[in-house]
């Protein structure tokens, strides 16, 4: 049992039922990848506002701090909506912001006086979390779609479920009868 | 026993707990035979719904077999009878239960201190829902403990099936007590916006009281062909102006009566630009809930009308033109269910066969599915309404 939980027992009353063994989460793997990545979107987001000056200096890019800094609250923003419940959001914010990483770095390269070492490392890490943005997408996308699940038809159809037996035309006001609010919940106490 | 349990966002499990017991004397054990996942559910699956905990059983529409009661209930309710376990849970004695005020009952929930601070006054306990109305433990479980349970159960007919009787629970009474609240007369046009469960329930509740036109609004095909199959006219958001349709429907006068089924997490849609900025304010917690439907009733409901809200808000909202509504002369009329105000009354119209709830059932599972029945009715899929689950 997780530690939320037992916190959580504390603020129950003591007769409630408490758990004793945990079963299967319904959270897929899709929607683990994105809080996974969520909380790595929001750790580079912190890095890059508290590091920009570091950050440029190993990239050989002095001079564009403010670039760095306009990247790590697009990270935030990226995070926060993989955390939240359109992490699909999230995801596909993150994949686009990984494309504008890449061509950034690679233009980067060129002017980076000494520390293209650096920067190819920096390449390789935002070209490996963009596969993993890209598959983790994919897989979030494929669990979610509405009606797309394997083997399921698109969407059904239920007419035939009127939930009248007597037939709409005849249904039509047969309850006019009602008494009002008042007297319906006058009615109702009396029986309790 | 085996139960849902709510361990964060959309973190459900089917967990083992311990069994309920007796607590106090008007409490009675329930072998849960039937349970449901409703909308709001969802609400609370997605953590929007304040003061959830981690290990909090969930489920506040379920049925089943009286198996245990406690010393105070004085016959009213026997081991083997066969119940309904209304959401609210109401004493029967304070002042709002003897108004028929069910849902504000002043007793029933135990964490009124919470409730006080949020609501301002404290509302009545609720099964499986936050801790700001009392945090009860749910239904979607084998086992309920039902406080105040002499006057909290509907007693069911021996003729009548768990799935016709279930919905008394919740959805039937809500959509009912929506259609009640927009005093519905023989001339009007009543708008319901959202198809899913309750909204179901409202579009035949209207029906039966009388209104001349039903119109039913929602983007999926599934539900709004369960709604034209209800009796009502349909409108497809996403393929036509809800305005526009509903202006051509009533001569220009607009909807007279306008029910609101959606609640707090309207779709969000481009084509709809305030439900993106209400999304992004809800994720930054600068707004609780999206109140997209909100607007768009009181813009088009004819002066005069009725605004009724059977769907959950759960805090503040931006943007909701109250002036429009004052010049209009618009009358709001909202709340939880006064499930036991109605429950009388519809047990008498399902055993008359004036209406049939069964309907609206399109999946049934055993609880072990319960955590992929979630996520099966969040993302709407295998053309999901309503989920029954059979412990």
């Amino acid at each position: 049992m997780n530690m939320l939980t037992k916190l959580g027992d504390i603020a129950r009353s003591p007769g409630d039922p408490a758990v004793v063994a945990e079963g299967p989460s319904s959270l897929s793997a899709g929607d683990r990848g994105a809080r996974t990545l969520g909380w790595v979107s929001i750790g580079l987001g912190v890095t890059g506002l508290l590091a920009a000056p570091a950050l440029a200096r190993a990239l050989g890019i002095e001079g564009k701090e403010g670039a760095i800094r306009a990247c790590a609250v697009r990270e935030l923003g990226s995070g926060v909506l993989c955390l939240s419940v359109n992490p699909g959001l999230g995801l596909a914010m993150r994949a686009a912001g990984d494309a504008v990483d890449l061509a950034a770095l690679a233009a980067a390269r060129g002017a980076s006086e000494g520390k293209e070492r650096n920067v190819d490392v920096a390449i390789a890490a935002v070209a490996s979390l963009t596969l993993f943005d890209l598959a983790c997408l994919s897989l979030l996308r494929a669990e979610r779609a509405p009606g797309r699940r394997a083997g399921e038809e698109p969407r059904r159809h239920y007419s035939d479920r009127s939930g009248l037996p007597r037939g709409i035309d005849a249904s039509r006001g047969i309850a006019r009868d009602l008494p009002d609010a008042g007297a319906a919940g006058d009615a109702a106490v009396a029986a309790i | 026993m085996k139960a849902l349990v709510w361990h964060g966002k959309e973190d459900v499990r089917c967990d083992t707990v311990s069994d309920p017991g007796i607590e106090d004397p008007r409490d009675a054990i329930i072998k849960v035979t039937s349970c449901a996942i409703c909308g709001s559910d969802l609400h609370l699956f997605h953590n929007l719904i304040p003061a959830m905990l981690p290990g909090d059983i969930m489920g506040h529409e379920a049925m089943g077999e009286v198996v245990e009661v406690g010393k105070g209930l004085d016959g009213k309710l026997t081991v083997g009878e066969r119940v309904v376990v209304p959401f609210t849970i109401v004493c029967g004695e304070c002042d709002q239960c003897r108004r028929g005020n069910y849902s504000v009952c002043e007793v029933s929930n135990r964490r009124r201190d919470l409730a006080e601070k949020v609501f301002g006054h404290p509302t009545a306990g609720l099964f499986g829902y936050t801790h700001l109305t009392g945090g009860y433990p749910g239904g979607q479980a084998e086992y309920l403990r039902v406080p105040f349970a002499d006057t909290t159960h509907v007693k069911v007919p021996d003729r009548m099936t768990d799935e016709q009787a279930l919905f008394l629970s919740d959805i039937l009474p809500t959509g009912w007590q929506a259609a009640v609240n927009c005093d519905i007369q023989p001339t009007d046009t009543v708008a319901v916006w959202g198809c899913g469960p309750v909204g179901q329930m409202a579009i035949r509740s209207a029906l039966l009281l009388g209104a001349q036109q039903v119109v039913a609004i929602d983007r999926l095909s599934d539900r709004l062909s369960m709604a034209e199959a209800g009796g009502a006219v349909t409108i497809d958001f996403e393929a036509e102006s809800v305005v526009e349709r509903l202006n051509d429907l009533t001569g220009g006068k607009g909807p007279d009566k306008c029910i609101d089924a959606v609640g707090m997490e309207s779709h969000v849609t481009p084509s709809q630009p305030d439900t993106l900025l209400d999304r992004a304010k809800q994720m930054m917690l600068l707004e609780n809930d999206r109140p997209h439907v909100l607007r768009e009733m009181i813009y088009v409901c004819r002066p005069g009308g009725v605004i009724s809200i059977p769907g959950v808000y759960s805090g503040l909202i931006d943007k909701v033109p109250l002036g429009m509504a004052m010049n209009k002369g618009l009358t709001f009329r909202m709340g939880q269910t006064h499930v036991q105000r109605w429950t009388g009354e519809l047990v008498r119209r399902i055993e008359n066969g004036e209406i049939d709830p069964s309907f609206v059932i399109t999946h049934e599972a055993g609880l072990a599915d319960g955590p992929d029945m979630y996520k099966l009715f969040r993302d709407k899929q295998d053309s999901c309404i309503k989920v029954v689950l059979k412990p």
